[in-house]
């Protein structure tokens, strides 16, 4: 298991290539407003109107948090297999290759936040809702493992839906493959910063977005194990609006804070600042 | 005909025999044939559907009756110091041998009484964070941990969502990467998803013959990708959630056998396997150093993955 092959990729042309950018103006997914899609871009994706957070995008959340020019981006080659030769799957994985321009639902690398060095990774939604399969665990276990040798603050920016169904019993071992990763970079005494964004759910939230020496979540984010259908078909009741939100995760004492997009590099840079010297 | 309508052909057909008077012998052999070729159906070609439903058969043996079984003088401990006794997750200290070692299960009941006390198998995060400390104990003590995993899943209820359910798991699959003890899980019925795994980061994985082990249950599985959850038998097969599959893959170390038609049918025969295996391993890890298990243990994780490498 776990090995390399050098492969021809299949290209494939038949998925056309999504512009997000193609409408001038575009509606708040919360209130409605109608808002201009460069005014929506340059407020980090939150409502001017009703601050509602929208989803973002890896390479957009990378501009928001690292120094401009420092990001460098590690194993950006690595590629999905199809383990369980689930049908379809190959396919739909060129085609997410295509209109995200991205290789799987993470992004790794080592970038400066306000000038200090981090070893850093960030999920994108929009791949698959960046569920965890072979590549997206063996990405964060290796920015775990150079984040230990470089002796880096590790901070991961989670958004997931789960574990990847399509790789079965493989993505559920990427829990246990990432948690132990983290086992030994606790030993090392270095910080992790998990930031828990919209929506992080099961077999992430039950690996390394809650592992974290210091959790974080975005401001109206939806956190938790079970997705709120499967908690609600088992009560056979409708849960409340706010549950599973960050601030409910804060007012059960599950994460440290809950910061608006606008505050998170300025408080990310405090908390690396806090730690700095102090890291055994 | 589904394996459990199978079984009751066979059942039928085996209570007809012992009715029937013995020199009737053309009918007895009649019945004898017919009995033959229900079993060689029922049991000779298993689909991975009928691996699920041996797996979650009523009478299957449950993780206490192993553990009553295979171990002499078990106390069991409960608690998890913070919230309440979780009974989805039983455990304690108990010898094999001259062996003390710190056992731990999920636990289902085999009546409904039995059922809503323990909640079918699902815990709370407090049954993970008992899991855990009793873990953290056997470490202090230099005990070796046996497992036993057998759960639909983690219970995804509201309180368990309030209570830090993602995070009692996490801290199991960490925790456990990390034990200087030797550990052992041993899959006895169902492996439902995260909430098997946080018993199962263990040295060795092993899984009776017809256990199933799954990211989610078929049920979920095909409620995700083929949006209709009756599609379960078909995603059975697609998800290869068998013991042999996974012996095949290197997930797993070893299959304790079980008798003809599933633990049920015998279930002295599945525990006496499993004993047999289980003294030998205890025997043989005992000259392993922890420094050994650990490197050993986070190798087995670390090389699970399917992926390749682009040229661009």
């Amino acid at each position: 298991m776990g090995f390399f092959l050098q492969r021809q990729r299949k290209l494939k042309t038949s998925t056309p290539k999504r512009d997000i950018n193609e409408g001038i103006y575009t509606k708040c997914e919360s209130c409605k407003e109608v808002i201009a899609v460069m005014q929506l871009s340059s407020n980090l994706e939150v409502c001017p109107t009703c601050g509602f957070h929208h989803r973002m995008t890896a390479k957009k959340r990378l501009e928001s948090l690292i120094d401009p020019g420092s990001f460098k981006e590690i194993n950006r080659r690595l590629h999905t297999l199809n383990p369980l030769n689930f049908p379809g799957y190959e396919e739909k994985i060129e085609g997410l290759m295509e209109a995200n321009d991205l290789n799987e639902a993470v992004v790794t690398g080592i970038g400066k936040i306000a000038g200090e060095s981090v070893a850093i990774g960030i999920m994108d939604s929009h791949f698959l809702m960046a569920s965890m399969g072979s590549v997206v665990g063996e990405k964060v276990t290796r920015l775990i493992e150079v984040s230990i040798s470089r002796r880096l603050p590790l901070i991961m920016v989670c958004a997931s839906g789960g574990a990847r169904m399509q790789e079965g019993i493989y993505s559920l071992m990427q829990m246990a493959k990432t948690s132990a990763a983290l086992a030994k970079h606790n030993d090392a005494g270095l910080l992790y910063i998990s930031v828990l964004t919209h929506p992080t759910m099961g077999g992430v939230t039950a690996s390394f977005a809650t592992l974290g020496d210091i959790i974080i979540a975005e401001k109206g984010a939806s956190v938790g194990f079970a997705g709120r259908r499967v908690v609600e078909q088992t009560i056979k009741q409708k849960l409340p609006d706010h549950f599973q939100t960050a601030e409910f995760l804060q007012e059960k004492g599950l994460v440290d804070l809950v910061v608006s997009r606008q505050e998170l590099k300025q408080t990310l840079a405090k908390l690396i600042d806090l730690h700095e010297g102090s890291e055994g | 005909m589904s394996i459990l309508d199978l079984e009751m052909k066979i059942a039928e057909i085996e209570t007809k025999l012992n009715e029937i008077s013995s020199d009737n012998h053309q009918e007895i052999e009649q019945l004898q044939q017919q009995l033959h070729r229900y079993k060689s159906r029922a049991y000779q070609h298993l689909t991975a559907w009928d691996h699920v439903t041996l797996a979650r058969h009523p009478k299957r043996p449950k993780a206490r009756e192993y553990i009553e079984y295979i171990f002499d003088s078990f106390i069991e401990l409960h608690g998890d110091r913070l919230y309440r006794d979780d009974e989805a997750i039983i455990g304690g200290i108990a010898k094999l041998g001259n062996q003390s070692v710190t056992v731990i299960a999920h636990q289902k009941g085999c009546t409904t009484s039995e059922n809503i006390k323990c909640n079918f198998g699902m815990p709370h995060p407090e049954g993970y964070r008992k899991a855990l400390r009793l873990m953290k104990q056997a470490e202090k003590f230099n005990r070796p941990i046996i497992t036993f995993i057998d759960t639909p899943g983690a219970y995804p209820g509201p309180e368990a969502e309030e209570r830090g359910q993602g995070h009692a798991i996490a801290e199991c699959l960490r925790e456990m990467s990390s034990l200087t003890v030797p550990t052992l899980s041993i899959v006895i019925g169902e492996g439902g998803s995260g909430g098997a795994l946080a018993l199962g980061v263990s040295d060795e994985i092993w899984m009776l013959q017809y256990a199933v082990y799954s990211i989610l249950s078929p049920e979920g599985f095909a409620s995700i990708l083929y949006k209709d959850g009756s599609r379960a038998q078909e995603a059975a097969e697609v998800m290869k959630l068998t013991a042999q599959d996974y012996l095949n893959r290197g997930i797993i170390e070893k299959i304790i056998k079980e008798p003809t038609g599933g633990a049920h049918q015998f279930p002295q025969y599945a525990f006496d396997q499993l004993k047999d295996q289980l003294e030998g391993y205890l025997l043989q890890i005992k000259k392993v150093t922890a420094k050994q298990l650990l490197n050993k243990r986070y190798k087995k994780y670390r090389l699970i993955g399917e992926y390749d490498s682009l040229n661009r």
